[in-house]
């Protein structure tokens, strides 16, 4: 049995008077991949921003190993540290080349040597094959280019979970692929992701565990197989008929 | 590869084109200049005008002495353009860092930004240059320059605040966001992610301000520096003669354009940076 790296439990969240979380209760193990999917303003963007306590939970308790990370006492900077997270869009700091956006983490935060960081960054963007962009700056890149740079910035960070939301629905369809490819590419490396997806036969393929979530609330979880073709909620069949036509 | 005949004609119609242009704009600028010359000149008093405000001797002569007081004008905005940076970046932060322990410190803040963009700058200068000293505490600058210092840093602190506060206010949430995801702390992301952002953002406004700074450094005659505009006034009511403030005028219009100059070099630099172009 591999061991969990990030629990919630029971995590609420309301924004004013609406409630956008009511009681999450979720498990990521070890090199597990866990897709979010659910309707727009089902709260999955929220879930991820608590899981990474970019917004602060309004009651129940997040865990990172052993570890309670929603305890006011602890350093949030440094479990930001260990959970790396990528948005849809605007990730890149425009005024720093792809390589000092890279270099900036591990060096500001992590107090790691410049050449060292600078050794690390050149061989991500190596692997990802944006080793000639290393010095160009990110509005020169393609959407797609951008994502990429973005998953291997949070990668330099060593991270024990890599959360990432929707990172491929702005791109034009063309690009998307080579994103998605770079996502394969994390999982056989045995990263433990939890990603946010509207690219339902890309969720189909990579998660282990797919997550519905509606209004707040998970309404069911299931490998892939079972959720796409058999859903044991009437809520989950609705919302992939709509989906998949 | 050598392009193609269609190419080649594109070229060489661009090149005529762009001639005639430019021939256009130089005819109607030596019409225009010089249809307003000829109007100024004409006028019956130009005589008069042309020997008080731009006679060439008094020119020269009045020339040494403006550029000697000139260079105390030079040191004056030097000295506060980086101390209104400073001020400026320091007011904005306290007011957009959403920590409740500053909040008394915001206040102060704010009420600063009120009351030094509010009172006029003459003002300012008055009060600290005649009022400060008057105060006879121990420790408060006396020297004429100084105090000239801090009334222009204050006036002008207040301002260029406020520009940089909507530079800041001005980044994308998710840049904060992606800082702070990187484990970078409040200051970190605010130090290397959202200030430099912010400042190459409002470099124009806030050279504008600088420009406007340069040219208020003449106010500072009114507590008696001896600066440029100070020294024509000596020399003008010496010899009932205007043509030193021209003199001093070309001095204040000559420091601005470096600053332009500047300005335009920074924006297409990092235009041509981050767009690769
Ligand atoms: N900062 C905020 N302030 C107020 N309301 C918010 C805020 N962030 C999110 N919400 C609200 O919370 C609800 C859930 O938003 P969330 O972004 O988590 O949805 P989502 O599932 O990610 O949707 P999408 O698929 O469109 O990205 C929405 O109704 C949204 O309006
Ligand atoms: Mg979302």
């Amino acid at each position: 049995m591999a061991e969990t790296v990030l629990r919630a439990d029971a995590v609420r969240k309301s924004f004013g008077d609406q409630e956008v979380l009511k009681g999450i209760d979720l498990e990521v193990t070890q090199g597990e991949v866990i897709c979010l999917i659910g309707a727009s303003g089902s709260g999955k963007s929220t879930l991820l921003r608590c899981l990474n306590l970019l917004e602060q939970v309004d009651d129940g308790d997040i865990w990172l190993d052993d570890q309670e990370i929603t305890d006011p006492r602890i350093d949030v900077d440094k479990v930001r540290r260990s959970v790396g997270i990528v948005f849809q869009a605007y990730n890149l700091f425009p005024h720093l080349s792809v390589l000092d956006n890279i270099v900036l983490g591990p060096v500001k935060a992590l107090g790691h040597k410049r050449a060292d960081a600078h050794d690390q960054a050149v061989e991500l963007l190596d692997r990802i094959g944006l080793a000639d962009k290393a010095k160009a700056y990110p509005d020169a890149l393609s959407g797609g280019q951008q994502q990429r740079v973005a998953l291997v910035r949070a990668m330099a960070m060593q991270p024990k979970v890599l959360l990432l939301d929707e990172i491929t629905s702005a791109l034009d369809p063309m690009l998307v692929g080579d994103v998605l490819d770079v996502i394969r590419a994390l999982r056989s490396e045995g990263m433990t992701i939890v990603m946010a997806t509207h690219e339902m036969s890309f969720a189909r393929e990579i998660a282990d565990r797919v997550v519905f979530l509606c209004e707040g609330q998970i309404e069911e979880i299931g490998t892939p197989e079972q959720i796409f073709t058999a859903p044991r909620s009437p809520r989950t069949a609705e919302f992939l008929t709509r989906y998949l036509g | 590869m050598s392009p193609s005949e269609r190419q080649l004609e594109r070229q060489r119609f661009r090149r005529r084109r762009s001639l005639i242009r430019g021939a256009v704009a130089a005819v109607s600028t030596v019409l225009i200049l010089g249809g307003l010359a000829v109007i100024v000149t004409q006028s019956p008093g130009w005589p008069r005008v042309h020997r008080t405000f731009f006679d060439w001797n008094d020119a020269k002569d009045a020339f040494p002495s403006i550029a000697s007081a000139f260079v105390l004008n030079i040191r004056l905005f030097l000295v506060i353009e980086v101390l209104v940076l400073i001020v400026g970046i320091i007011v904005a932060i306290v007011r957009v860092v959403p920590s409740p322990a500053l909040a008394p410190i915001k206040l102060l803040a704010i009420v600063y930004a009120d009351v030094f963009r509010g009172t006029p700058t003459l003002l300012v200068v008055l009060l600290v240059g005649f009022g400060v000293p008057a105060l006879e505490l121990q420790g408060t600058p006396t020297s004429l320059f100084w105090l000239g210092v801090i009334a222009l840093t204050l006036s002008y602190g207040a301002y260029v605040a406020e520009v940089i506060r909507a530079g800041i206010l001005s980044i994308h949430p998710t840049q904060w966001a992606s800082g702070r995801a990187l484990g970078l702390t409040y200051g970190q992301t605010m130090r290397h992610i959202v200030l430099p952002q912010a400042i190459r953002r409002v470099a124009p406004p806030l050279l504008n301000d600088f420009v406007s700074l340069q040219k208020d450094t003449a106010l500072l005659s009114t507590i008696g520096l001896v600066e440029a505009l100070r020294q024509a006034q000596v020399i003008s009511g010496h010899y009932f003669i205007f043509t030193p403030y021209v003199v001093a005028a070309l001095f204040f219009i000559a420091a601005t354009i470096p600053l332009a100059r500047l300005t335009d070099f920074l924006t297409v630099r990092s235009l041509r940076r981050e767009n690769g172009i």
